[in-house]
């Protein structure tokens, strides 16, 4: 039988950085949009994080960083998931973000970056239209 | 306050109006189906006398500068003194941000306030992995003495008072700050200031985290005792509210949680051993002041009456300084939108004009850019400014407590102080604040409200200008300001160079004794002091901790 699978979301803090205020209120909203969501809890490593999409089999890993090591996080979080040879999980980003490192970190990357203000309605509406869940199932 | 007869007039005509006020509404409709909050609390059309007719003008009211202080901590307010302005800054290296304190003493403030960057805040030092990109990002990166003497050099600290945001490594800066004071020959009982220190407010909202609460109240109380004691000019915590609510609290929360947490550290004080009016004169809080206006005016008046009355009737103190809440006030960060950013300046001055007609004895007003990065100078003298302005042209600081009396205000005031002592008891009932913790209930009550408001936000209930109305195409640029990419290693060698020309053996000595205390009941202070006049760094002192007393994991509740 071909079972199509939810979508699996990793919500993730990289970084010593512990403003969880936005990770949480997206975990509950992914959550509430019928995604499966696992949330890292705060203080992760690039490392950590790459190793639980993996181990999680997520389709998505959704970073968010307050306190401006953004640019060496996210960009780490990448590196590891090429390295890894993991190319079929996307990345986003949300939090605060000046404006000239989005381009940046889209070059590296990350598909979209969220910045204060996003709606969760269309934070939502993005995942379900970039984000496929990997592989089929059984 | 009110008489019966009168009481009782006014009953009548109230009625009568309200019958008027619902022939006008059943023609032409009000503007809003429901009126609330930014908290979500109901207002209703008009305020009367009939709101508070259980008020008793000297119990709950009174003078200010007397108990129960609604009006006022000291008797004279902003007539005797302003408010003490006070900016929250830090960034980069120490040297970078003696620049700017040195900017801002120029520029009219009267007290230093220092951010550190995140690898600070939690311990670690710049070379540890985990502090990779994180160096002097949001704020100060300090790893031995050598910093601390640098980020205060050529600052009159025995004049002004200097306000450190630090959590966990608390102890371990006060320390520096203490052994770079008495360097320059000013003696401890000579400084002023305060430190944060408030961990179970760190459990509960801003997350910066090292050791469990039990033995993190350990060091808290380590630190107050030491600081009754020795530095008495100094205030050894910060009770703080604002990261509660910047996590997304109510105002009745942020209020409830706060006192909660004040009186589980005079709690853990009293079972030390230490007499209530030997400590309590100096614990100070730290509130947030955002949007709602009137709502936030009555939060910081509630918070007073509550005080004094939780000191007095459930802790017995005789001292009326043990009753004063003295609290230092930041506008809502959370209230500041990336769109259309210059609108901040207008939010920040509203919230400023809150805390100033709420009484709080300091002062730091947001930066318009704050929401984009740290600020730029241009952008913090501004906000600064904005504090001028209110202290010195509009007249607001001429008489005390403006708003004392107001039907309005007087009844909010009330109704939060008693919704706050619910969740006060329902905390005392699971055993207290500890053990709330323990059972992430302060995290989730948190987590829901915060939810709801971004859905009324989402869903256009709740108008953010700029972010889901008058929404502008263009977003006018900001300059944001940037760290040196350079920063991390120059601050890697740096400390290296200070690791190479101390005394190891000493400092491995200093070290291990602080070891030892630690398995023991000794104030830990002094041994901390020691150990950072040899220069251990802030991580070296910091694992120690960790090792003695565990790390602490968040549960990551949503």
């Amino acid at each position: 039988m071909n079972q199509k699978r939810k979508i699996r979301i990793l919500v993730a803090k990289p970084g010593l950085d512990g403003h969880d205020r936005g990770a949480r209120i997206i975990a509950r909203a992914y959550r509430d949009a019928g995604f499966e969501v696992v949330y890292s809890g705060l203080h992760q490593t690039p490392e950590q994080i790459v190793q639980a999409a993996i181990q999680e089999d997520v389709d998505m890993i959704g970073l968010s960083s307050l306190a401006g090591a953004h640019m060496y996080l996210f960009t780490r979080v990448a590196e590891l998931l090429q390295e890894n040879g993991v190319d079929d999980i996307v990345i986003c980003g949300g939090g605060i973000i000046p404006e000239e490192d989005v381009p940046k970190l889209k070059k590296v990357g990350i598909k979209e970056i969220f910045t204060p203000g996003s709606a969760l309605d269309d934070i939502v509406k993005w995942v379900k239209k970039n984000v496929k869940p990997r592989g089929v199932t059984y | 306050m009110f008489n019966k007869k009168d009481l009782d007039g006014i009953r009548a005509d109230n009625k009568k109006w309200q019958q008027v006020f619902k022939e006008f509404v059943s023609k032409t409709p009000e503007r809003l189906k429901r009126f609330s909050t930014v908290s979500g609390r109901s207002i209703r059309n008009l305020y009367t006398p009939l709101d508070i007719e259980d008020l008793d003008y000297s119990r709950d009211i009174g003078f200010p500068g007397q108990d129960p202080f609604t009006r006022g901590v000291q008797a004279t307010m902003y007539r005797g003194k302003l408010w003490t302005m006070r900016m929250f800054a830090g960034l980069g290296s120490a040297r970078d941000t003696n620049k700017r304190f040195h900017l801002l003493v120029s520029e009219g403030q009267t007290g230093l306030s220092t951010a550190f960057d995140m690898p600070t805040l939690m311990g670690y030092d710049t070379d540890s992995p985990r502090s990779r990109g994180e160096c002097g990002r949001c704020g100060v990166a300090i790893d031995t003495l050598k910093d601390m003497e640098i980020l205060f050099e050529g600052l009159p600290i025995d004049r002004i008072t200097t306000s450190m945001t630090i959590n966990p490594p608390a102890p371990v800066l006060w320390a520096m700050y203490i052994a770079m004071a008495e360097k320059r020959g000013i003696s401890r009982s000579a400084i002023g200031g305060t430190i944060q220190n408030d961990m179970l407010k760190e459990f509960i909202a801003q997350k910066t985290l090292m050791c469990p609460p039990r033995p993190s109240m350990r060091l808290i109380i380590d630190t107050i005792e030491f600081g009754t004691k020795e530095v008495p000019r100094w205030n050894p915590i910060s009770i703080s509210g604002y990261h509660i609510r910047e996590a997304g609290s109510t105002a009745v929360q942020e209020l409830a949680f706060t006192l909660a947490d004040g009186i589980a550290y005079v709690e853990a004080a009293l079972e030390r051993g230490l007499n209530v009016d030997s400590f309590a004169p100096r614990l100070s809080f730290f509130f947030n002041s955002h949007l709602d206006f009137f709502e936030e005016i009555a939060k910081f008046r509630a918070a007073r009456r509550m005080w004094a009355r939780i000191m007095k009737e459930r802790f017995k103190a005789k001292d009326p300084r043990s009753m004063w809440l003295r609290f230092h006030t930041q506008t809502a960060g959370c209230s500041l939108t990336a769109q259309q950013p210059y609108n901040n300046i207008i939010r920040t001055a509203l919230e400023a004009l809150a805390a100033v007609l709420g009484g709080t004895q300091s002062l730091h007003t947001n930066a318009l850019d704050e929401v984009l990065a740290l600020p730029t100078e241009e952008a913090a003298t501004i906000a600064l400014r904005t504090q001028h302005i209110l202290a010195e042209e509009s007249g607001v600081a001429n008489t005390i407590d403006p708003l004392g009396g107001s039907f309005f205000v007087e009844s909010l005031t009330k109704d939060m102080e008693e919704e706050a002592f619910e969740y006060i008891k329902k905390i005392d009932d699971m055993g207290g604040m500890v053990v709330a913790i323990e059972r992430n209930y302060p995290q989730k009550e948190i987590a829901d409200s915060a939810y709801r408001y971004q859905k009324q936000v989402d869903s256009g209930e709740r108008t953010v200008v700029g972010v889901n109305k008058y929404i502008a195409e263009e977003m006018l640029p900001v300059e944001a300001l940037q760290v040196e990419a350079e920063l991390e290693e120059k601050q890697i060698q740096w400390t290296n160079q200070v690791k190479n020309t101390r005394n190891n053996r000493k400092v491995r000595d200093a070290l291990e004794k602080l070891a030892d205390a630690a398995q023991g009941d000794d104030n830990l202070m002094h041994y901390i002091i020691d150990a950072v006049k040899e220069h251990a760094t802030l991580q070296e002192i910091c694992d120690v901790f960790r090792d003695a007393f565990g790390v602490y994991r968040d549960p990551g509740v949503y």
